[in-house]
C-alpha cells in the first residue's frame, strides 16, 4: 500500500543579503491512495512550495517527505505533475505530448501510443491527438495536461492551480473531470487552489494554510467530491446547505489569517 | 486565435444542452459592416510602399532623362538593364558571366552560414545550458562581435592568405556571433516549467537539454539564423575586396574602377534582390520549422 508522508516539513529560502525567509513552518501531512488533498491559502502561504517539495523541485531545510518508505530528492515519475500554465511542449502534438515520458523512459513506439490515446480517451480528447497544441483552447490544454501526466502511471497527481487560468464555465467543466478521474484511478492527488468553491468540491481533505511562515491553520474532511460522483449533479451538490455554510466558514478562516488584507 | 472547436464534454457528465433555448434562425446580417478604432500605424502599407517604388524609378528615369545629373553620376534605367543583359553574356569587365560571379559569392556566404549554423548553435546552447561553457565563450565573442569585418579584415589576411580560406572565415566569422547569441537567448528563454514537467516525467538532464531545450530555442535561433545570413551578404563585399577574381561584390568593385556606374547599380541591385529572396526562403522554412512560434 503505497502512501506519502509529509513530517515536519519546513523551507527557508536563502534571500538577497543574507536575509532568509520563512516559507513552510513545521507541515504535516499524510496521503492514502484515494485521498484528494486540496490545500487552499492566499498567494504567499507557501501552498507552491509544498508542493514544488513533493515534486521535487525544491529542497527543503528540515522534515522529510516520504513516498512509499523512499524519502523524495527530486522529480521522479512516480509523482505526476499538472502545472497551472499547462508547460506542454508545442513542437510537439496532443499525442506526442501525452507520450513524451513513456518516450523518455524508452516505451517502445505502439506501446506509449497505445496508453497516450487511452489517456486522452479519458478526458475526452480522442478526436484531438494529432492537434497542434497551438491550435486547441486552454480547457483542452489543461485537459492534454491531466493526460500526460496520468500517462505515466504516477502514484500521486500534484496539481499546482491547473484551473486557475480558465473561464468559469471552462473551469467547472474540468473540475467535474478532475473528480472522475480521481474516482476512476484511486490515486493521492494533491491539489492547489485560492478558490474556496473549488477547493470544497474537490477535496476529501481540505488543508487551510496561512502565511508568514506558511502553515496548515485549519483541516477538514470533506465528502462533497463523493457526493457528486454519487449524483453526478454539481449544481446540486454547491447548492447545498453544508456547503454554503463551509464555504463562508473557510473564507472567515482564511481572512482571519491574512490580517493585512482589507477585504 | 485559439479553440476551433467547443470544449469536449467531461465524459458525458453533462448532457449537451443543444436545443434547450433554440434562438430559431441566425438573424441577417444588417447594416454597413464596421471595424474597431484603429491605433496608430495600423492597415495595409503596400500600396502606399508600391507608388514610392514607382515613383522614385519614375524620377531616376525623369532626371537621367533630362541631364539633371551626369550619366556618369547615375546612368539611365534603361543602361542598368542593358548591362544587366552584358553582364548576364559576360560581355563586361573580366569577361565572366553573371551567373559565374553570382553563383560564387552564393558559394562563399552558403559555405560560412552553414559552418556557422554547425558550430555557432552548438557553442550557443552550451553557453545556454552551461556555467562552465559560458565562462569560456562569452568574453572572445563579446569582444570580436561588435568589431567591424573590415576591422580583423587585414588579420585573417596575414592568417590565412588571400584564396577562399580567408574570404569564407571573415564571413563565417560575421555570422557567428549572432546566431550564438540567439541560441543562448533562446535557451534562456525555455519555460522552467516545460523543464520541471519533463524531469517529473522521468526524462534525463541531457534529455531535457535534447528534447525540451533544444526544441523550444528553435524559434530564437531561426531568428538568428535570419539575422547570420543578413550578416554574411553584407561582409561578403568586404571578403571579396581582397584579391578576388570573381564574385557579385569583386564585380561592383571592378566595375567602379572602371567608372562603370550602371555595373555598380546593377551589382547593387543584384545583391539586394538576392539578400531579399534570401530572407524570404528563411521566412518560408521558418514557417514550417517552427509554427508554433509567437502562438502559446
Amino acid at each position: 500500500m503505497s502512501k506519502l508522508e509529509i513530517r515536519h516539513l519546513s523551507v527557508n529560502y536563502a534571500g538577497r543579503g543574507g536575509r532568509t525567509t520563512h516559507a513552510l513552518h513545521d507541515v504535516n501531512l499524510a496521503l492514502d491512495p484515494g485521498d484528494f488533498v486540496v490545500a487552499l491559502g492566499a498567494s504567499g502561504c507557501g501552498k507552491t512550495t509544498l508542493l514544488s517539495c513533493i515534486a521535487g523541485f525544491m529542497e527543503y531545510s528540515d522534515g522529510e517527505i516520504v513516498l512509499d518508505g523512499k524519502r523524495v530528492t527530486g522529480p521522479g515519475s512516480e509523482r505526476g505533475v499538472v502545472f497551472q500554465k499547462h508547460a506542454l511542449m508545442p513542437w510537439l502534438s496532443v499525442v506526442q505530448n501525452v507520450e513524451f515520458g513513456l518516450r523518455m523512459r524508452g516505451v517502445d513506439r505502439p506501446g506509449r501510443r497505445r496508453i497516450a490515446l487511452d489517456k486522452l480517451a479519458h478526458v475526452g480528447l480522442e478526436k484531438f491527438a494529432d492537434y497542434p497544441i497551438y491550435q486547441i483552447s486552454g480547457g483542452m490544454q489543461q485537459r492534454v495536461g491531466l493526460a500526460r501526466a496520468l500517462a505515466s502511471d504516477p502514484e500521486v497527481m500534484l496539481m499546482d492551480e491547473p484551473l486557475g487560468a480558465l473561464d468559469a464555465l471552462t473551469r467547472e467543466q474540468i473540475q467535474e473531470l478532475i473528480l472522475l478521474l480521481w474516482w476512476e484511478t484511486r490515486k493521492m492527488f494533491f491539489f492547489i487552489t485560492h478558490s474556496v468553491e473549488e477547493a470544497l468540491f474537490l477535496a476529501t481533505d481540505l488543508i487551510v494554510m496561512t502565511p508568514s511562515p506558511g502553515r496548515i491553520a485549519h483541516r477538514y474532511k470533506l465528502e462533497f467530491g463523493r457526493r457528486f460522483i454519487a449524483c453526478k449533479d454539481a449544481r446540486a451538490v454547491k447548492a447545498d446547505h453544508e456547503f454554503i455554510r463551509l464555504r463562508e466558514e473557510v473564507l472567515h478562516v482564511i481572512h482571519a489569517g491574512t490580517p493585512e488584507v482589507a477585504a | 486565435m485559439k479553440a476551433p472547436e467547443a470544449e469536449a464534454g467531461p465524459l458525458a457528465v453533462r448532457p449537451p444542452e443543444a436545443g434547450s433555448s433554440s434562438p430559431g434562425p441566425a438573424p441577417v446580417a444588417a447594416g454597413r459592416t464596421v471595424s474597431g478604432y484603429s491605433v496608430p500605424g495600423e492597415g495595409s502599407s503596400t500600396l502606399i510602399s508600391v507608388v514610392t517604388v514607382i515613383g522614385l524609378l519614375a524620377l531616376w528615369w525623369i532626371g537621367t532623362h533630362l541631364g539633371w545629373i551626369r550619366d556618369l553620376f547615375l546612368p539611365t534605367p534603361e543602361k542598368v538593364v542593358t548591362s544587366f543583359g552584358d553582364a548576364w553574356k559576360g560581355d563586361i569587365q573580366g569577361g565572366r558571366p553573371l551567373l559565374e560571379h553570382f553563383w560564387w559569392s552564393l558559394v562563399r556566404v552558403f559555405a560560412a552560414f552553414l559552418l556557422a549554423v554547425v558550430t555557432a548553435i552548438p557553442v550557443g546552447i552550451a553557453m545556454g545550458v552551461s556555467r562552465i561553457a559560458r565562462g569560456i565563450f562569452d568574453p572572445p565573442i563579446e569582444f570580436y562581435r561588435p568589431l567591424p569585418p573590415l576591422a580583423y579584415l587585414p588579420l585573417i589576411v596575414i592568417w590565412f592568405g588571400i584564396d577562399e580560406t580567408a574570404k569564407i572565415i571573415l564571413i563565417y566569422l560575421a555570422c557567428f556571433a549572432p546566431l550564438a547569441m540567439a541560441a543562448r537567448a533562446g535557451v534562456r528563454g525555455v519555460m522552467i516549467e516545460q523543464i520541471n514537467a519533463a524531469y517529473s516525467m522521468g526524462a534525463s538532464k541531457w534529455q531535457v537539454i535534447w528534447h525540451v531545450v533544444i526544441p523550444a530555442a528553435m524559434p530564437e535561433i531561426f531568428t538568428g539564423m535570419r539575422i547570420a545570413i543578413g550578416f554574411g551578404w553584407t561582409t561578403l563585399v568586404a571578403a571579396e575586396m581582397v584579391a578576388a577574381t570573381v564574385g557579385l561584390g569583386q564585380m561592383v568593385l571592378n566595375a567602379s574602377n572602371f567608372l562603370r556606374t550602371d555595373v555598380v547599380i546593377m551589382g547593387i541591385v543584384v545583391i539586394g534582390v538576392v539578400a531579399y529572396l534570401f530572407d524570404l526562403l528563411m521566412r518560408w522554412v521558418e514557417q514550417r520549422a517552427v509554427p508554433w512560434k509567437g502562438r502559446v
